[in-house]
């Protein structure tokens, strides 16, 4: 059964796409058409497309299983971490380096206003062709990206700035320079630098939510997601690896994990799945910056009604109070 | 592990010879002739760490559930608790040290491979609090392959939850010792592990961020002969100090004496 899933999103989403492809071509078609009557023939057969389009996003998308949400969070045409500062911030200046010798690409951040707000915003970056993909190194941090994170981190406390992270990695860099060079250590020390902080922060997961390498700049005041966010303490491949020693049957792990936004939700480990635009946020980049705008400058504003001690605390006890068992 | 070669005999898993079931109790479940440290449970490893009979229990209570219904999750709580004689992955509790009031928590490895899920997290936690509330130094003893999967993104947050609480014991002035066993990884690894003032470890402990299998999903697959031990680890400086099972006692009440000396004036 798990061989018949689709393994991209591409492949998922193919039928969908031939939809536009043809909606696409007769659109150039009734715009070159100089004879009137078949001019309104093709728009006829293009509006008709189109209402069979919306009908297949329609059903496509009401009700993703938790694979599918896999699919979707992974997609390349996602709106990445730059993406998103580009719709929501404005004078955003990149810094960079850890200042012990390494940068990291897989993280980026900086300084920037957020509507009146200075702000510190940062997240993880993917790449959408193979080339930035590798430069991006799949959006798989170093230590140095954490680090990086870290120094902007005390900055954003030395200046009273809130802080928003992006989340959206499928984990931190397995690799052996990573292992030398303290990848666990720079995760570990990243959270708790964020548990640190006396000013608001907010992180929204807009894709992948990949374990470790996700948490590592995700301890948040509050924790916002995506509607087909995920966010799992294993990736599925893996952990169908572990139990079954078949990563194909990542799709049946995908369901026992409840990595999707709303598990997260009903577990109270997030605290809001942000709603995204029919067909994803990737058909339309515009309004689903717009819904995260909306809401970090809800959760800043209430936050901003906190004490620097009373954030921290806040923070703590949020956190503190997950886990599910018997006393 | 050393398996068993009749009742008096054991055979070292390391280096495959015979070893006298006597002599290797004696040495701590260290083979005499490779040196290697063989796993310990919790129990074990509190007797030969503590004052003995000042280990008192705490948190004992506290049971995992099955939040998710993750496949054969409850039947792998059940068989675990029979096997390890234990109730979950990490026993916790106050103890003396050479005299000296402590706060600690041990991982047994046999239970489910140590792994931290709610309950294991939990008790991480309340042993960093009850730290800071006693004004102990903390000495968290890792043996864990790392967070507990069948917890999903609950026993993810239980990093961010015992990570929070070493904020805590920074803040207060209160020492955290942790020491890495064999294996101690991933999410305990890189969560409050790490970010312990110091680090103590046994020899050849596996010490490393994803498991081999993780990594070969991942595409990593040349690494050095001696990748994710604790002698790489130490010397990529992401260890203080190696240490054999017989120091071990005697590293940590030095420690616990200078770093804890505030607290016990």
């Amino acid at each position: 059964m798990s061989s018949e899933q689709p393994k991209s999103h591409n492949e998922w989403e193919r039928p969908l796409r031939e939809l536009d492809d043809s909606l696409h071509k007769l659109k150039d078609l009734a715009k070159k058409e100089v004879d009137e009557d078949k001019r309104e023939e093709l728009q006829a057969k293009i509006v008709e497309i189109e209402e069979r389009r919306d009908r297949y996003i329609h059903l496509l998308y009401s009700n993703l299983g938790p694979w599918e949400k896999v699919l979707v969070a992974r997609a390349e045409k996602r709106p990445y971490t730059l993406d998103y500062i580009q719709a929501l911030c404005n004078n955003f200046v990149e810094l960079d380096g850890d200042r012990r010798g390494f940068r990291d690409k897989a993280i980026v951040g900086g300084t920037a206003m957020f509507g009146n707000r200075p702000v510190i915003v940062l997240g993880h970056q993917k790449g959408r062709n193979i080339q930035e993909r590798q430069f991006r190194n799949f959006g798989m941090a170093k230590p140095e990206g954490y680090r990086k994170a870290i120094r902007l981190f005390d900055m954003a406390e030395r200046f009273r700035m809130p802080v928003i992270t992006f989340i959206d990695t499928p984990a931190a860099d397995p690799g052996v320079e990573s292992e030398a060079r303290g990848i666990s250590e720079g995760i570990a020390a990243g959270m708790l630098k964020m548990f640190e902080l006396t000013v608001p922060s907010i992180s929204v997961v807009i894709g992948e939510g990949g374990s470790g390498g996700a948490l590592g700049i995700a301890a948040a005041s509050r924790v916002l997601m995506q509607e087909h966010a995920i966010y799992s303490v294993i990736p599925p491949e893996g952990c169908a690896a572990i139990l079954w020693r078949m990563p194909e049957r990542g799709p049946e792990a995908a369901r026992a994990l409840k990595l999707t936004a709303q598990s997260a939700f009903e577990l109270k480990l997030i605290d809001e799945v942000l709603p995204e635009p029919e067909g994803g946020a990737h058909r339309d980049p515009v309004s689903a910056a717009i819904t995260v705008r909306e809401a970090i400058t809800k959760h800043l504003n209430e936050l901003d009604q906190l004490s620097p001690i009373d954030i921290r605390e806040n923070r703590y006890n949020k956190f503190r109070s997950m886990g599910i068992f018997e006393a | 592990m050393a398996q068993t070669k009749g009742e008096a005999f054991l055979q070292c898993s390391n280096c495959k010879k015979t070893v006298f079931s006597v002599d290797f109790e004696q040495n701590l479940r260290v083979c005499p002739y490779c040196g290697f440290h063989h796993r310990l449970s919790a129990k074990l490893r509190i007797d030969i760490t503590f004052d003995p009979g000042t280990f008192e229990e705490c948190d004992a209570d506290l049971r995992s559930l099955d939040p998710l219904e993750f496949p054969e999750y409850h039947a792998k709580l059940e068989a675990s608790k029979l096997k390890s004689d234990t109730h979950d992955s990490m026993i916790s509790g106050r103890a003396l040290l050479d005299g000296k009031a402590v706060v600690t928590a041990v991982a047994d490895f046999s239970f489910m491979g140590g792994s931290m899920g709610s309950v294991n997290g939990e008790k991480v936690t309340r042993t960093l609090e009850r730290a800071v509330d006693e004004k102990k130094p903390a000495i968290i003893i890792c043996a864990s392959g790392g967070a507990r999967m069948q917890e999903g993104l609950i026993s993810l947050m239980q990093m961010a939850k015992t990570t929070a609480a070493v904020s805590r014991c920074n803040r207060e002035g209160v020492p955290f010792i942790a020491v890495f066993t064999d294996p101690t990884m991933a999410g305990v690894l890189a969560s409050y592990a790490s970010v312990a003032d110091v680090i103590l470890c046994e020899p050849k402990a596996l010490v490393g961020l994803s498991g081999s299998r993780v990594n070969k999903q991942a595409g990593v697959h040349r690494v050095p002969d001696d990748f994710q031990t604790a002698e790489w680890a130490f010397e990529h400086g992401m260890v203080d100090k190696i240490v054999v099972r017989k120091e071990m006692r005697g590293t940590l009440i030095n420690l616990v004496k200078t770093l804890g000396g505030a607290l016990y004036v």
